[in-house]
């Protein structure tokens, strides 16, 4: 992809049908309309449990105009690679043509990927499969009603992390999937946001011409789990990535890039302050906060080989 | 025809596997399963059998893999045993409700713990209730021909359902006895690759694994049942093509024996063998004696069971399970209790456990087991033991 992608290269027809029970202004909703969009059409999908499985396919409808499949919660990674190892050899034996190339992507969420399904993440990236994994990220169990998991960010409240007198919400940091998914030396990572859709749709068509495994982690907000107003969602996604929170950036060939570059930062407090998940936290925490964006800012501007996420403006 | 050659349990399944010219195996190692894929990876690393061998991280791994490639249209096996069984046990009601023709065999072993990894059938019926199609051999021969008998019902357009092909652990897998291998022309023409099922196909898309609320999975599951129930009538004819093809019959249940014997042992898997051997040396001794061998466990043979256990005096059930606080605690004691009561019939029927953790039956347990029967053959239901009797081990 030479050419910067606008809005106006976005494919009109809609391959995600509307109708599904995701909540008014799921992130997760906007990455499923424009990765569907993005995929080839004949690309197959599988899914793992979660929100939005359980949103787009209550029988006899479904959201879904590409072949899809759900076997279980913690095995997308597992039935993903089943899929891409029968078309292989159903192709090497005649059955499916063998110059279609049927793409292969599997879609969790971050419980299903970062904790339950990461044994079958691993397994899938490990050997190889040609095969993309989109982790939709809402930084916890949403279906089940908003429980911490391995991808709930320092100071979130969760159902399982209430703030009490005891406990202040979430203690421990996210859980690094990218680094994870380096370790497994794949040829291409990266992260999208439901703010950047030129962006979105540039590494899922890029992902896609790309052979081998593939890791695309999603930030996706969440109305109820993360306690904002449903018009916000979009401006909450571009605030994580003001703010360097959230960084927009691909991994190709041990280089990593940074899609969207923020030569000044804002504040953390600035997005923190439109989750009701954060209200509880204390000055001291949003100022812990703001070390760990900085300290992650400076490892990604030092991999990127310039300061391409700019200081703090004050 | 094919030629006789010694082959070990594992090593008859995998050549069955291979003349089934499956297109993916996913499998992950577990005693005494791990020799099946084993060979199964020789052939193909030898060029003999053209699939993809998933090497999955785990047995969740392994049949998930499965269900994948068989959505996606392709033919696959997967072989696992005891831990590794527990560990899909998740993903086989998936699988049977997602409708998939996989066939997966069980090299029969106990669960843990204590971690044992010699022969019983606690893996099996553990997962009895999975909605999979169960059939379980005696002998080497019949753990490969059901493989490829598994083929032909899994596949039946009237069926679709997984099937589980098992063997005994060890006493079978790893015991070498004369096959006939059932060579790929022959067997594909028993089961041809048609591909019958749903599958995610491009050019006519489907949503597979959709969510069904109440309005709609009650009739998932009706379905299902009547798919099980239609499994009965292709095991019937694939058993009855397969002798007309290959001269060898099966049935879901065989009597051996006395033709009309006061005293029947129902039992399952390799233990059948030791009982006919143990028959055969006490015949003519004035007890009319016979085995009835299960062969199908689910679905269980209940027109069969009937006819051969109605009016025999006293019926022994060996179980080389336990399921401790069950009304049965012998699984198979339970299934053959039910039938007779329900089809009205007196439930004359003693629950034996034995064998389990690998002990070996031996003649002198079923000696022990045949006189026990015949001391309680005049004695009314009611004054028959009511928990089971355990045959070898200490008290
Ligand atoms: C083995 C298993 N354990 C637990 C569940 C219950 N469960 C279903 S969805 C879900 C949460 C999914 O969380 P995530 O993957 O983050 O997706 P989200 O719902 O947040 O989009 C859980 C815990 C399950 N379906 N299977
Ligand atoms: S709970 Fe959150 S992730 Fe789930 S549908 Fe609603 S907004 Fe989307
Ligand atoms: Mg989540």
């Amino acid at each position: 992809m030479s050419r910067t992608l606008t809005i106006k290269d976005i494919p009109r027809e809609e391959r995600f049908a509307p109708g599904h029970r995701m909540c008014q202004g799921c992130g997760a909703a906007i990455l499923m309309r424009h990765i569907t969009k993005a995929m080839p059409k004949d690309a197959i999908i599988v899914q793992a449990t979660g929100c939005v499985e359980v949103t787009t396919t209550l029988y006899p409808e479904t959201s879904w105009m590409h072949p899809w499949l759900h076997i279980a919660f913690e095995n997308a990674a597992a039935g993903a690679s089943g899929v891409e190892a029968a078309l292989k050899v159903l192709k090497r034996k005649g059955v499916l043509p063998p110059e279609k190339d049927v793409r292969v992507v599997a879609i969790g969420g971050d419980g299903g990927t970062f904790d339950i399904g990461i044994q079958a993440l691993s397994g899938l990236l490990e050997r190889g499969h040609d095969v993309l994994y989109i982790v939709y990220d809402n930084e916890a169990y949403m279906n089940t009603g908003i429980q911490r998991s391995g991808a709930t960010p320092f100071g979130a409240w969760t159902t399982t992390t209430p703030v009490g007198r005891v406990w202040h919400g979430e203690w421990r940091n996210k859980k690094d999937i990218i680094g994870i998914a380096l370790a497994h030396r794949v040829p291409y990572v990266a992260t999208i946001n439901p703010a950047y859709i030129p962006d979105l749709y540039m590494k899922i068509n890029k992902a896609m011409e790309i052979k081998g495994p593939k890791l695309i982690h999603a930030y996706s907000p969440c109305v109820p789990g993360w306690r904002y107003e449903p018009a916000l969602t979009v401006t909450v996604a571009r605030m994580a990535v003001q703010t360097g929170i959230w960084i927009n950036y691909e991994v190709e060939n041990n280089t990593l890039n940074v899609t969207t570059p923020v030569p000044k930062r804002k504040p953390v407090r600035e997005y923190l302050r439109l989750h009701g998940r954060f209200r509880h936290l204390t000055d001291e925490e949003i100022e812990k906060i703001q070390e760990f964006v900085d300290k992650q800012v400076a490892y990604v501007n030092k991999l990127a080989g310039k300061e391409v996420i700019g200081p703090v403006e004050k | 025809m094919g030629k006789v050659v010694p082959l070990s349990g594992n090593t008859a399944v995998a050549y069955a596997v291979k003349s089934a010219d499956v297109d993916v195996i996913s499998a992950y190692p577990i005693t005494p399963q791990t020799t099946i894929v084993e060979k199964l990876a020789e052939f193909i690393a030898n060029g003999e059998l053209d699939a993809e061998m998933i090497h999955v991280e785990s047995e969740h791994s392994a049949l998930s893999a499965a269900v994948g490639a068989s959505a996606a249209g392709a033919r696959v096996y997967t072989a696992s045993s005891s831990q590794g069984i527990a560990l899909m046990y998740e993903i086989m009601f998936i699988s049977s409700s997602l409708r998939l023709p996989i066939v997966m065999t069980i090299a029969a072993r106990a669960l843990s713990a204590p971690i044992n990894i010699w022969n019983d059938h606690s893996d099996f019926m553990a997962v009895s209730d999975t909605g999979w199609v169960m059939m379980m051999a005696e002998n080497n021969q019949e753990a490969h021909d059901d493989v490829i008998i598994a083929y032909r019902i899994a596949e039946d357009p009237e069926v679709l359902l997984p099937v589980v092909t098992a063997l005994d652990g060890y006493f079978m897998t790893h015991t070498i006895e004369p096959i006939t291998v059932v060579e790929r022309e022959e067997a594909l023409d028993y089961i041809p690759k048609k591909r019958t099922w749903y599958s995610l196909d491009p050019a006519r898309p489907i949503t597979m694994g959709a969510l069904g609320d109440p309005q709609w999975y009650f009739e998932f599951k009706r379905q299902q049942y009547e798919a099980m129930k239609k499994s009965r009538e292709a095991f019937n004819t694939s058993v009855e093509e397969f002798s007309r093809r290959f001269g060898r019959r099966y049935d879901a249940v065989e009597l051996y024996g006395d033709d009309n014997p006061d005293i029947l042992i129902v039992a399952m898997g390799h233990v059948v063998g030791n009982l006919r051997a143990y028959l055969d040396r006490v015949r003519g001794r004035g007890v009319k004696a016979g085995v009835l061998k299960v062969k199908l466990y689910r679905p269980f043979p209940e027109d069969l069971i009937l006819k051969h256990l109605q009016g025999v005096e006293m019926i022994g059930v060996i179980d080389r399970a336990l399921v401790p606080g069950s009304t049965s605690a012998g699984p198979l004691y339970g299934d053959i209790v039910t039938t007779l009561a329900k089809h009205g019939f007196e439930a004359r029927a003693v629950s034996f456990i034995t064998g389990l953790g690998g002990r070996p039956v031996t003649h002198s347990h079923i000696e022990t087991v045949l006189s026990k029967l015949v001391d309680l053959k005049g004695k009314p239901v009611r004054e028959l033991p009511k928990e089971p009797l355990f045959i070898g081990v200490r008290e």
